[in-house]
């Protein structure tokens, strides 16, 4: 089953008078389960690619269908709560908020979802410890090491059972060992629970974890290959 | 909501210092509201009591044909048997006191100084009266068959550099049009704390007043004191009779019941240019807010928190500060409104006619009324003014959002 598809999306940024083509005709479609990764040099438009499938960006022309829902007409507030039960993100830079703790940031999803506080605190118990943070539970960003911090950002993606987690440059600001623990853990939540991964990347060793690979160029797909 | 809250209280503290400062604006502007509404209460609240006991009463039954600014004694602008007059309306129920009055221009010298006053021939011993009485700095007050003695103001006394016991003359205006003359002792003196009103006016008795200004048994009104003004209609409905003028305090002080409207519309402008003022702090801070947490409103935003939510929760914040800032400035402004009731602010005499006549201390009076106005009015505008940072938040694309600063 398909969670994503795109077909034929462009986007095209407007700076001033400059115009950036930075996907230009792209097709793919992302299927339930998969862990796939997305490759490309820099401005190839894998965070481009990212946003659009994560409905928060829209295409200049072309279709987007996230789990089975056309999204290219859907106004600010739908795309929120498309997003809200279906997709989960993990960023590059540590995205939590600060003046929250742990427990607080994983916390927040269910909380938009309308959860019980039994119902919460089951939740997120359940994913800090699949993170490995739970004894860090009541810490808040600034109390915590990097790789402990983009821990919390997948637990807090998968606090509502997501059928999709985006990942941009998970690794990016991560040491060697925090940035495979973390690919360790996605890679075993992507085993256990079929949530699917799609993470862009462009280093070789998270590659490696990746089953299939989409490689962009200059905004087209020039190579989609499982491994 | 709960988290709203709890998500507002920890934002408002990273930048504690900014949200100090943002929210004693807001405290210091309540507060110096709070404070100009009790003055403003206090200052119109004074001169409407100070007008009615010392000027107008409440009611005033006058000749159909009496002119109060001549000060005439002409018969024929006078009441006749006005003792008889008076003990009718003072029958009545909702009346607390009602006394003839007679009122003469003239002028006081004493050594080689003059000063033109009026002179106010009173019954001693009605009750109307005990402002006069009350006041008295040194001597006595008059009795009623006292044919040399006169009370005089404080005012009056201190620049003729007289005192009780002393000798002056004065001079009356008769009712053939004359100049009369005649010495007189000083019995007392006396202060009712409006300066304005002290040095202007001189008592006699009023069968000594009548004799000398040779009204007869006449008198130039009933001074009529309700024990309700509400009830001034009324009563002066039933004291209404056939060449008399009956008139209430609110026709006698026109004026004052004038600058009473009008200084509730300069209050209400001066709030808004206040409040205007504060509420831009508050937009600044929330602004700077807002920049400064551009990314994570984008973070918000891409897991799933809906534009109505983010204004909800910059409006949290704005409550906290609203609630915070206005509940310190609602203290330190009841706290000043309470000092300077009790002290009064000096301004001594500001030289206002009768027609609107001020103590010259002046105490703040801060009514519930005012004060909760003030509060839900503040808080009000403080919401409003954080709608347009909270909207700027909401309409926040989360991909450009997420690319902002943190």
């Amino acid at each position: 089953m398909e969670v994503a598809k795109l077909t034929d999306v462009t986007r095209v940024y407007k700076i001033g008078e400059v115009e950036t083509r930075a996907l230009n005709g792209v097709s793919v479609a992302i299927n339930s389960g998969e862990f796939t990764s997305l490759v490309g040099p820099s401005g190839s438009g894998k965070t481009t690619l990212l946003q659009l499938i994560g409905c928060l960006d829209q295409p200049t022309s072309g279709k987007v269908i996230i789990n089975g829902k056309e999204t290219t007409n859907l106004n600010r507030n739908q795309r929120a709560d498309l997003r809200k039960g279906t997709i989960g993100f993990v960023f590059q830079f540590f995205a939590l908020i600060p003046t929250l703790t742990a427990y607080e940031n994983v916390e927040m999803p269910l909380l938009l979802n309308g959860k019980t506080p039994a119902e919460r605190k089951q939740r997120v118990m359940e994913l800090l410890e699949a993170v490995d943070v739970a004894q860090r539970a009541h810490h808040r960003p600034d109390q915590l090491s990097g790789g402990q911090q983009q821990r919390i950002a997948v637990a807090r993606a998968l606090a509502t059972n997501p059928k999709l987690i985006l990942a941009d440059e998970p690794t990016a600001n991560l040491d060697t060992e925090n940035g495979k623990q973390v690919m360790d853990i996605m890679k075993k939540l992507n085993k256990e629970t079929g949530v699917t991964f799609v993470f862009a990347t462009h280093d070789p060793r998270v590659i490696s974890y990746a089953e299939r690979v989409v490689t962009l160029q200059d905004g087209l797909i020039v190579k989609d290959s499982a491994q | 909501m709960m988290n709203y809250f709890k998500m507002a209280y920890r934002n408002l503290g990273r930048h504690r210092r900014r949200s100090v400062l943002s929210g004693l604006a807001l405290a210091m502007g309540t507060a110096l509201l709070l404070f100009i509404a009790a003055f403003f209460t206090g200052e119109m609240r004074s001169s409407m009591e100070t007008t009615l006991r010392l000027n107008s009463g409440h009611i005033q039954v006058q000749d159909a044909d009496y002119d109060p600014d001549k000060l005439s004694v002409a018969w024929e602008y006078l009441i006749e048997n006005p003792e008889q007059a008076a003990a009718q309306i003072e029958a009545l129920d909702q009346v607390q006191a009602a006394t003839p009055r007679l009122f003469a221009s003239g002028i006081v010298s004493a050594l080689d100084e003059s000063i033109g006053i009026q002179i106010m021939g009173i019954v001693p011993e009605s009750s109307a009266n005990d402002p006069y009485r009350d006041g008295i700095m040194s001597g006595e007050f008059l009795t009623a068959d006292d044919r040399e003695g006169i009370v005089i103001g404080l005012p009056l006394a201190e620049s003729l550099g007289l005192k009780v016991g002393d000798s002056i003359n004065l001079l009356v205006n008769t009712a053939e049009g004359n100049v009369d003359e005649q010495k007189f002792i000083v019995r007392g003196i006396f202060s009712t704390g409006t300066s304005a009103y002290d040095k202007g006016i001189v008592f006699l008795p009023l069968a000594k007043a009548q004799a000398f200004s040779g009204a007869g048994n006449h008198a130039s009104m009933i001074f009529v004191l309700l024990k309700d003004r509400e009830q001034a209609d009324v009563v002066a409905a039933a004291i209404q009779g056939e060449g008399y003028q009956v008139k209430t305090w609110t026709e006698l002080n026109e004026l004052l019941v004038l600058v009473d409207d009008f200084s509730n519309a300069y209050l209400a402008i001066i709030n808004l240019i206040v409040l205007g003022v504060t509420a831009t702090v508050i937009v600044n801070t929330l602004l700077m807010s807002v920049f400064e947490r551009t990314r994570e409103i984008g973070i918000l935003s891409a897991i799933g928190m809906k534009g109505r939510q983010i204004i909800a929760l910059f409006l949290a914040e704005a409550t906290l500060l609203g609630a915070g800032g206005i509940a310190v400035g609602s203290l330190i402004g009841w706290a000043l409104s309470a000092y300077f009731s009790k002290v009064g602010v000096y301004f001594g005499d500001l030289g206002i006619s009768n027609d609107m006549l001020l103590q010259d201390r002046i105490y703040t009076y801060l009514t519930w009324e005012s004060a909760v106005n003030l509060i839900v009015t503040a808080f009000i505008i403080t919401l409003l003014a954080s709608l347009y940072p909270a909207r700027l938040a909401s309409r926040m694309e989360p991909v450009e959002a997420l690319h902002g600063s943190n």
